[in-house]
């Protein structure tokens, strides 16, 4: 079963987002980046599993510049087998997309994973348009994957609840949490990892459908209003008829 | 020239979000002198009440194979309607279906979009939370068919007196590929992304037999239920509960979060709340910081004041 798994470079969870340039760009200065979570705990290790159960290969793939090797490296580190990066600098999810189809065409897929979401841009878009482009299904939002074969049975989110759907390779599909449990990569991994393929192909010509033209922060709170522990029946009251949120 | 909307149903109704992303079409359509057409697949027996949101047409297929959510084939349905209706700009909610077939009709109609907007587009530039809700972007769509996903809880809804015309929309519809094998819905539970008021409680808790009291709240309040990471973690609750920014992200009305410090992570998930009501032990917990309403107490003494106090004001 010969797996590729989408992964993006998201900065850490805890960074301080603060912009540069007018506005017009992610003030990147100190900030650590890593895989992003969706893509790394659940898409990756999802992955990894399914090759340890039935054999196979994971592939990681990332559109992106050389800045992204380190976070490749981390990915191959936790046990994916070779990485590529497709050389572009990433704007507009379309684009990004469109290289990660070319790349899955061309060099074929059982199944191509990603996490449901990057936590920097919030699209939710790459994998429904890498379906959407090679005529696959498309499976989103995905807690549990199992694999029978050429048969998948996975559990998705839907509204107000989960369901269980049953697809046949080769998909797509967006991971969410309950997918897998974090891995910590041991150094042998990292040891290994320095040693794997990392190759690097040229981008495809393709347009960008978006761009973001600056970026702003959300009004700070005013602050918090205290009601004594004592009082409950205040805060109650504030929230009828001061917030009118009940 | 017309802004067509996919408006999502489930259960047989439309959701809450459909509603929400069909008065922003209708909004833009009228900002813009275009029609707002809504499209509707599979069952749905509340179709008239989009004509308070300012929808005037709806596109309705009116097969029971559709309520079963398959993106690919809803986005063929929705790309033959775009080109019925010379549709221009495309909305959708930003919601579990949305989220797969928004991108879906993208890719196959070569359009650039935006999710997750928060207010009505400038020209073609649209604002839209990124960051997990810790900043707005302003991004400028370049392609002439326009797709947006709107973020449940973000825009001011304008409501009327409008009526729609249904219109049965004969088309293709494609085979599937996904195969429903089981429905776990817990249908008493209110969806916690449409949820106006929403009941979350963490470690403050300190055991999983704790949390009667949080449900009891929460009903009281016509609330959904919620829980930090850690506590989804240990399997105090359900993942499916898990707000922050690597569980799911909500913007309900009122946020009450009950013994949970605050931590960067879980803001993210929350931030957009209209009021939030933080209560802790722990006067210098970080969530205070992004709170409305604070009390600093002990959940066990503070919640069932709350629950009764609620029940006073219901009477």
């Amino acid at each position: 079963m010969k797996i590729i798994v989408c992964i993006s470079k998201a900065p850490d969870t805890t960074s301080k987002i603060a912009f540069a340039d007018g506005n017009s760009k992610f003030d990147e200065n100190g900030v650590q980046f890593i895989v992003n979570p969706y893509d790394e705990w659940y898409a990756l290790v999802r992955a990894l599993e399914l090759k340890e159960a039935n054999g196979g290969s994971v592939t990681v793939l990332n559109v992106g510049d050389a800045s992204n090797d380190a976070i490749i490296r981390k990915a191959l580190a936790i046990g994916a087998d070779d990485a590529v990066r497709i050389d572009a600098p990433t704007q507009d999810a379309l684009f990004v997309a469109k290289q990660i189809a070319n790349y899955v065409k061309e060099n074929n897929a059982d199944m191509v994973l990603l996490g449901k979401e990057t936590i920097d841009y919030n699209g939710s878009q790459v994998g429904g348009m890498i379906a959407a482009i090679l005529d696959m299904p498309y499976v989103s939002l995905a807690s549990k994957l199992d694999m029978n074969g050429t048969t998948a049975t996975i559990e998705r989110e839907i509204e107000g609840g989960v369901e269980v759907v049953e697809t046949s390779t080769p998909f797509v599909l967006s991971a969410a949490k309950g997918m897998a449990e974090a891995r910590i990569p041991n150094m042998r991994g990292i040891m290994a990892a320095r040693t794997k393929p990392l190759n690097v192909v040229a981008a495809i010509d393709a347009t960008n459908a978006t761009e973001i033209k600056s970026f702003s922060l959300p009004p700070a709170k005013t602050g918090c209003k205290y009601v004594d522990a004592d009082n409950v029946e205040q805060l109650i009251d504030l929230l009828h008829n001061e917030a009118k949120a009940i | 020239m017309s802004v067509l909307i996919y408006t999502d149903s489930a259960d047989g109704t439309l959701t809450k979000n459909a509603f929400e992303a069909a008065n922003y079409g209708a909004l833009l359509a009228k900002k813009e002198g275009k029609t707002a057409t809504a499209i509707v697949l599979g069952e749905a027996s509340d179709i008239d009440k989009l004509g308070a949101y300012g929808i005037t047409k709806v596109l309705h297929v009116n097969d029971a194979a559709l309520n079963n959510f398959d993106p690919q084939r809803n986005a063929a349905i929705i790309a033959q309607a775009v080109t019925k209706e010379n549709a221009t700009t495309i909305i959708f909610p930003h919601d579990y279906s949305g989220k797969a077939t928004a991108p879906m009709l993208a890719a196959k109609l070569d359009a650039g979009l935006v999710t997750g907007a928060v207010a009505l587009p400038e020209g073609n530039t649209v604002r839209k939370t990124v960051f997990s809700g810790k900043a707005f972007a302003d991004v400028e769509i370049k392609t002439a068919i326009k797709i947006i996903s709107v973020l449940p809880n973000s825009v001011d809804k304008e409501t009327g007196e409008g009526s729609v015309t249904v219109e049965k929309f004969a088309c293709e519809i494609p085979a599937t590929r996904l195969t429903v094998k089981e429905v776990k819905k817990a249908s008493t539970e209110l969806s916690l992304t449409e949820a106006d008021i929403v009941v979350s409680a963490g470690r403050g808790l300190k055991g999983p037999e704790n949390w009667g009291m949080i449900e009891e709240l929460a009903t009281e309040l016509g609330a959904a239920t919620a829980c930090s990471r850690p506590v989804a973690d240990i399997g105090w609750r359900p993942h499916h509960e898990h707000v922050g920014q690597t569980g799911i992200a909500i913007r309900p009305n009122l946020y009450i979060a009950v013994g949970i410090s605050g931590a960067i992570q879980h803001l993210a998930g929350v931030n957009g709340s209209k009021t939030i009501v933080v209560i802790n032990t722990d006067p210098e917990a970080p969530f205070f910081k992004a709170a409305d309403y604070g009390i600093v107490g002990d959940a066990f003494e503070v919640v069932p004041k709350m629950i009764a106090a609620v029940k006073k004001l219901k009477g």
